[in-house]
């Protein structure tokens, strides 16, 4: 379990590191937190000859609010979105999914780009994203550009980056009064890949939702928007019946891959799981507000 | 064959510097360059914890982290960290309670409990087992590990609400 040999580079520049790229292209392996960059050299499913350490890019840090998008960059570590007070604020959701993410000393060196570069389908990052209609940076030598999250991640760990270039962050709207965000995850134990996940980014007028966005992990093989769903629960209060009309609804709409220990029908069951949970938790948080 | 780096490090204190090839991950680094052998390989792919250490303060997988990674940097090993004796109290704790058989497992364990004891001082059980997920014991100690770990949480909170009360009657 040793990796293969690599040359390795820390590019002190964007334009360093873009030439790099140019002239390596897929002999080159961009390096960030490296949580599953460093255990895919080890099990030698990937061997590139060169290793491109981006972590000097300091213009790849921070969190900032830029008008009503909170912007976190790519080299933002899962802990630092744990901690950070902005993100609390201004995107919940991020908040309550990120212990979700492997453990401590993992989270500790995962990055927020890499995991939205990488595109597994079972991660956090992706699915909240794609729940909260969140915006990909990408920059290339060419120049800069945004594409929403539904249209970055398209097939297992495919993405719409192209091949100079490189994910510079990620920004979500600010939250408002009007929004309810949640996020939960099932796993065989805490830290582990999900087996099902949900993330929900809903608004409400009193008790009455006006969006209610439904995320799924660990279902497709791309963060699963169930789009039919969500258009049934637009206009209604969440009580016990609308919720059970949902998930009635995610039972024909859902059609979840197996991986090697979860079949789809336990895949689809513990979706609906997650959404009763999530839809009512929202009801009794806006009926609580609503009185 | 790819090139060797030089690699600037602070590891327990001690300043090294030694080349290294980019492909060696920290821990490999530490055991055989520094025969430092107290942290440990188990899985090798970031699942078992047993290789935890600290980089510029903050836990991590020495497996899933290159040597060369570390370069400017301060490490912390089971060694360095019982030498401070910054944890004195959580390995007696360990001991008190049986919290280690064969002990591969508990370097991880108390590197990522130290980092736990400093970040969540009022972590409840759960909480605690929530953060030690991360690290396996083979020998299935975990009520142990985690009892020791709480108890050192209460002891710490008990001494340090008792200092200001302390103050107050001096």
């Amino acid at each position: 379990m040793k990796s293969a040999a690599f040359d390795y580079v820390k590019p002190a520049a964007m334009a360093e590191l873009f030439e790099l790229l140019q002239s390596h292209g897929d002999d080159a392996r961009i390096l960030a937190g490296g949580q599953t960059l460093l255990a895919t050299l080890n099990m030698r499913l990937s061997e590139p000859k060169l290793v491109i350490d981006i972590t000097g890019l300091q213009e790849l840090r921070g969190i900032h609010q830029v008008g009503d998008r909170l912007f976190i960059g790519a080299l933002t570590t899962h802990t630092e979105i744990e901690n950070s007070a902005l993100v609390s604020q201004h995107a919940p959701m991020l908040t309550m999914a990120a212990p979700h993410i492997a453990h401590r000393a993992i989270r500790n060196s995962g990055t927020w780009g890499g995991s939205i570069a990488y595109g597994d389908p079972a991660a956090e990052w992706p699915c909240c994203l794609c729940a909260m209609d969140g915006h990909v940076h990408l920059q290339s030598p060419n120049g800069s550009r945004k594409i929403s999250a539904t249209d970055f991640f398209i097939d297992l760990y495919t993405t719409a980056l192209a091949p100079d270039e490189v994910v510079v962050g990620a920004d979500v709207p600010l939250a408002s009064q009007a929004d309810w965000f949640a996020f939960d995850e099932l796993a065989r134990r805490h830290g582990d890949y999900a087996v099902a996940g949900l993330a929900v980014a809903a608004s409400f007028t009193g008790k009455v939702a006006q969006r209610v966005n439904l995320a799924f992990l660990g279902i497709g093989t791309i963060p699963w928007r169930a789009r039919r769903t969500e258009a049934l629960l637009v206009g209604k209060t969440l009580d016990l019946a609308t919720v059970e009309i949902a998930v009635a609804s995610l039972k024909a709409e859902l059609d979840p891959l197996p991986d090697l220990t979860h079949s789809p029908e336990t895949k689809r069951h513990l979706a609906t799981v997650l959404a009763r949970r999530l839809l009512s938790a929202a009801h009794a948080n806006r009926s609580a507000i609503a009185v | 064959m790819a090139s060797l780096q030089t690699l600037q490090v602070e590891v327990n204190g001690q300043a090294q510097v030694r080349s290294v090839a980019p492909r060696q991950h920290l821990v490999d680094f530490i055991r055989n360059e520094l025969g430092l052998k107290g942290s440990h390989l188990g899985c090798e792919h970031g699942v078992c914890g047993a290789c935890t250490v600290e980089v510029n303060g903050r836990i991590v997988r020495g497996c899933l982290t290159l040597a060369v990674q570390a370069q400017g940097g301060k490490v912390r090993t089971i060694e360095g960290l019982s030498a401070d004796g910054d944890v004195r109290d959580l390995q007696d704790a360990f001991v008190r309670n049986n919290a280690l058989q064969c002990g591969f497992c508990t370097p991880g364990m108390v590197m990522a409990a130290k980092e736990l004891l400093e970040a969540k001082p009022d972590a409840t059980r759960e909480e605690v087992r929530e953060w030690m997920s991360g690290n396996y014991c083979r020998c299935t100690g975990y009520q142990a590990i985690i009892d020791a770990i709480c108890e050192t949480l209460a002891e710490r909170a008990k001494n340090s609400s008792s200092r200001p009360s302390e103050k107050v009657s001096v």
